[in-house]
């Protein structure tokens, strides 16, 4: 029973963590159509952002976080403005291309600058360890991803459904000729939208370093995770990527506990079958226009 | 009348031999003898080529894109491999059509799900086959050998009477035979009714299904095809190099597919050919500057392709052909910028 309680936990901050980290793809690819495979390069930005400013710089690992955050912010927004501007008109073949050239840009300057081995982040002492509840194992490092996380989830519906620039979002989705008709700067919500999730993936990049582990391939181990949790969760809201992400992550940990030899089979099982359920995802409006 | 006698003949017209391809393929033999140190590289080029030409067909002429089309090439080479290995069937001509078989076995089942859905979906089903399949050679590797690879498979002469030799001689002719023989295959597919409804789904789909083809069988039919020649380059693969590892699955295999292809550009069959020439020099040329960090450039190249725009670099890579061509034979260019892409 304490197993299973145990996995729950993990799977919970597993699928915390893989939430943060795609729910930015959850816009650029549900909501603005756009489909970028890339969207774990910028997690990876983060991640090692957040190592060379802990491990070389001697920063504290509560410092780093936001700078992960806001250099992977940067680097989105720049990226956004000088290049995917150009693609969100394209066909999909086109940005399916050029966001794995730039995939395959990010590992090699990865490698080529960091070295090809696996970066681990210099964790404060108080985040070691676990303690026992109810004698249930609770990693302390855990316990904080599912707290931020947590956090971050209620924040970004608060963001999307409270604010002005929400219902700015919104109606971009819904509709951009209008949305411009209507006098809200569709490119500059855009822009931001996709800061913003880059930004969250760097976050998340950081935070991952620990359980996924950062090395220059990172992009493409978890380029499906981050696609599954978008296609299957659907795109109407945060809610769906939300749950997808949670049942992932626990079914992976599960998987992985209770028939480790199937190895990743359980997951892509899960998701062509659910796929072929409901091609708009499980809580999808429209996954895909 | 009608216009049917009208689009008849431009069918007819259009799948006639042009000398252009007449010298390609000239071109294409003289290497094999021109350049007897490099039958290695050229073997590769020659699997390569095969292995987009299959891509070409779904992606070119019925715009499925696929992420994931390794799976067939992977399936092709193990099942080569296997059946060599455990000397079931030794001989590598009729062990190649069996492989290919088995992918197109793989192909036609799996086309049911690849047939449902947008892009997106589409996308994500052919990635999460080839994933499916990679995680399924490792977790059975007594069967696949694991992350070693089979070992040890010998190959025994082609028909009995041509062996394979070290200089891979044997290799590439045999390779080559089979390009040109599975092109010719698909050269009459494409010309057919069928494949001139296969660009009406692509166009349409809608309108398509309007005007009476039966989209989804059609599509079926050209995925499952386009599986068995991709099985085909696999089993080449593994019977030219007499390896199979689990690297054959991997998405960097489907995703240089999709950069040669992009290179040679789609629709119109020989953009594989020509798109795995030139991939393969770029990658030799790259890995000599940088033995350890090609993949940058060609994520580069990528990136270039698509923000330039795949038809202006395909009219500026054919500027002085089209030049050449008008100055000698007096007439409009021969050779023209491929057919709309895929979209």
């Amino acid at each position: 029973m304490t197993t299973l309680f145990t996995i729950l936990f993990d799977g919970v901050a597993y699928g915390m963590l893989l939430f943060v980290l795609a729910c930015g793809l959850a816009v650029t690819l549900g909501l603005m159509n756009f489909v970028n495979l890339a969207h774990g390069a910028f997690a990876m930005a983060g991640g090692y952002i957040c190592a060379v400013l802990v491990n070389n710089s001697g920063w504290p690992f509560f410092v780093a976080l936001p700078l992960a955050f806001i250099a992977s912010a940067a680097i989105g927004v720049v990226l956004e403005r000088t290049l995917y501007r150009h693609l969100y008109a394209r066909s999909h073949l086109d940005q399916v291309l050029f966001s794995i050239g730039l995939v395959f840009m990010s590992v090699a300057a990865v490698d080529y600058i960091m070295g090809s081995s696996r970066v681990f982040i210099k964790l404060p002492a108080a985040l070691e360890g676990q303690f026992d509840f109810f004698g249930v194992g609770i990693g302390r490092y855990r316990l904080m991803i599912i707290v931020i996380c947590g956090l971050l989830t209620v924040a970004l519906q608060l963001i999307l459904a409270r604010t002005r620039f929400g219902s700015r979002l919104r109606a971009a989705v819904d509709d951009p000729r209008a949305a411009i008709g209507l006098g809200i700067n569709v490119p500059q919500v855009f822009a931001f939208t996709f800061a913003l999730g880059c930004g969250l993936a760097g976050l998340g990049g950081a935070l991952s370093a620990e359980i996924l582990g950062l090395d220059p391939y990172f992009p493409l181990k978890f380029m499906i995770y981050f696609l599954i949790v978008v296609t299957v969760g659907g795109s109407s809201s945060i809610t769906g990527p939300f749950l997808a992400s949670l049942l992932l992550g626990i079914g992976d940990v599960a998987g992985k506990y209770y028939v480790p030899k199937m190895g990743p089979f359980v997951i892509y099982t899960i998701m062509i079958v659910i796929l072929i359920w409901r091609p708009n995802g499980l809580f999808g409006r429209t996954a895909a226009r | 009348m009608t216009t049917l006698p009208d689009v008849s003949t431009n069918a007819v017209a259009s799948a006639r031999w042009r000398p252009g391809e007449i010298v390609f393929w000239i071109v294409v033999v003289a290497c094999g003898f021109l350049f007897p140190s490099r039958y290695l590289i050229m073997t590769d080029i020659v699997r390569l080529a095969l292995f987009a030409l299959s891509l070409d067909l779904i992606l070119g002429y019925a715009g499925i894109v696929s992420l994931g089309h390794a799976a067939f090439f992977g399936v092709g080479a193990y099942s080569a491999g296997l059946l060599a290995l455990h000397g079931i069937i030794g001989e590598p001509v009729v062990a190649l059509v069996v492989a290919g078989f088995a992918a197109m076995v793989l192909g036609f089942f799996t086309s049911f799900l690849v047939i449902r859905g947008v892009d997106l979906t589409r996308l994500m089903v052919t990635l999460g086959i080839a994933l499916l399949l990679e995680a399924l050679a490792e977790r059975f590797s007594n069967i696949t050998g694991g992350t070693d690879g089979l070992q040890g498979i010998e190959m025994q002469p082609i028909l009995g009477s041509f062996a394979f030799d070290i200089f891979g001689k044997t290799g590439f002719f045999y390779s080559l035979i089979v390009l040109f023989l599975l092109f010719l295959l698909a050269r009459r597919i494409v010309h057919s009714p069928f494949g001139l409804s296969l660009r009406a789904i692509r166009n349409n789909p809608l309108r398509a299904a309007a005007i009476g083809i039966p989209v989804n069988r059609r599509l079926i039919a050209i995925y499952t095809v386009s599986a068995f020649y991709a099985g085909v380059a696999g089993a080449l693969f593994t019977q030219t190099t007499a390896l199979a590892s689990l690297d054959v699955f991997s998405f960097e295999r489907s995703a240089d597919l999709m950069l040669m292809l992009v290179i040679g550009g789609t629709g119109y069959l020989y953009g594989g050919l020509i798109g795995a020439v030139v991939f393969k020099i770029l990658q030799e040329l790259f890995s000599t500057i940088t033995p350890q960090y090609w993949l940058f450039w060609i994520g580069l190249v990528l990136v270039v392709i698509v923000l330039v725009g795949r038809a202006r670099i395909h009219r500026w890579a054919l500027w002085l052909p089209n030049l050449i061509i008008r100055q000698v034979a007096g007439r409009r260019a021969v050779v023209a910028v491929p057919e709309s892409d895929a979209s």
